[in-house]
């Protein structure tokens, strides 16, 4: 028999909807407004049709910086997810050690991110920096205002360190929820510790992982705070990303219209790999 | 009222087509509540994620219209509506 889904829960998530409604949808709406126009202040509006997007698909500038925030994000991914699982393994199961890891790791997570790049951008300076300074009398060549390779390193090195402690503690959570049962069955069955991490803890983690990649992509996808302090945005234009891009065109050059393209342009990208994302993960168990 | 947000008729019908949509969509379900099942799409559906993906595709087919050719929208649009129309019956 096939279940028919009863769809009356969803009378709970009304309230919910109605907040979203207000906060998100009407200024999402306002945005596709704006698109399509070409404001030059209040009560002072053209209608210019799709020219705007047309423009920012072809921008050449905010091509760039999609492909440079694409990179971030995956290079961000690639680091953060395996880390995270390989510092939650190793953490202890319980006591005091892991109350003082559970502290310790949760400290970046406490700093506000602008102060995440101003401490960065003390500790990765040449001359008074310890991580610069470090560096440069190991006699590694290293200067993050002036070489786009080093500010990439810099700016990929912080978000590691501010956000992997998010990864690691909701990997660990997922961990302390596996049953001692599991481990002792592998036990009997001398699975190597390889085995007991590909197939009970892994597995055990998907669900965590899901929400981690999510968060994760998301977040570095939107990041501008921190390679803005530290950086901003060079030299050149080497750490400039999509959404400080997007803040020079809105309110540097106050070109809203085309800003509000890009942003539409900006919103389907993130809701487009967010949707691939979760759709991926959640049917991996299903089709199996 | 509506003058803060800076409507103008073709943002308007959009908005109202969408609603449409999503209204139509809920009539249906009430009238014939639909089943997941597997068509052309590599995952199991139900008619409401075959609306979700037809729209986000539809946005993609307009931009990639945009920003490769100096066609008419209009070829666009249709194009949209016919890919989700397949998608409904057979995806």
């Amino acid at each position: 028999m096939r279940k028919v889904p009863d769809n009356r829960a969803w009378w709970l998530v009304l309230p919910v909807l109605l907040l979203v409604a207000l906060s998100a949808l009407v200024p999402l709406m306002t945005v596709v407004n704006y698109s399509v126009q070409d404001i030059f202040g209040p009560g002072n509006a053209y209608f210019v049709g799709t020219e705007w997007f047309r423009d920012v698909l072809r921008d050449e500038r905010l091509q760039e910086s999609l492909l440079r925030q694409f990179g971030f994000s995956a290079a961000v991914l690639a680091i953060e997810i395996p880390l995270g699982i390989g510092v939650a393994l190793m953490m202890p199961r319980s006591g005091v050690k892991a109350s003082l890891c559970l502290i310790l790791l949760a400290i970046p997570l406490l700093i506000p991110w602008n102060v995440v790049g101003t401490i960065w951008q003390i500790f990765a300076r040449g001359d008074i920096g310890l991580f610069g300074w470090g560096l440069n009398e190991l006699g590694l060549d290293y200067n993050y205002t002036g070489n786009p390779m080093d500010a990439w390193l810099t700016v990929l090195l912080m978000d590691v360190w501010h956000w992997t402690p998010l990864v690691a503690l909701l990997c660990y959570s997922g961990l302390r929820a596996i049953p001692d049962a599991f481990y002792q069955a592998a036990e009997i069955d001398r699975a190597s510790r390889w085995a007991v991490f590909r197939y009970i803890q892994l597995p055990r983690l998907r669900n965590v992982l899901v929400i981690a990649v999510l968060l994760r992509f998301m977040d570095s996808f939107m990041i501008y705070t921190e390679p803005f302090v530290l950086t901003g945005g060079g030299p050149g234009s080497s750490t400039t990303f999509l959404s400080q891009t997007l803040t020079t065109l809105a309110v540097g050059q106050f070109d809203l219209g085309r800003a509000a393209a890009f942003s539409l342009v900006y919103f389907l990208i993130v809701l487009l790999v967010s949707w691939l994302f979760f759709t991926a993960i959640t049917h991996m168990d299903r089709d199996r | 009222m509506l003058d803060w947000m800076n409507w103008t008729p073709p943002v308007a019908i959009f908005f109202a087509s969408i609603v449409a949509i999503l209204m139509a969509m809920t009539v249906w379900e009430i009238v014939s509540p639909c089943t997941e099942r597997k068509g052309f799409l590599p995952i199991a559906t139900t008619r409401g994620d075959r609306l979700f993906i037809g729209l986000l595709s539809a946005a993609y087919i307009h931009l990639a219209f945009l920003a490769v050719s100096e066609v008419s929208l209009w070829i666009a649009l249709a194009v949209s509506v016919l890919w989700l129309l397949i998608l409904l019956r057979w995806g």
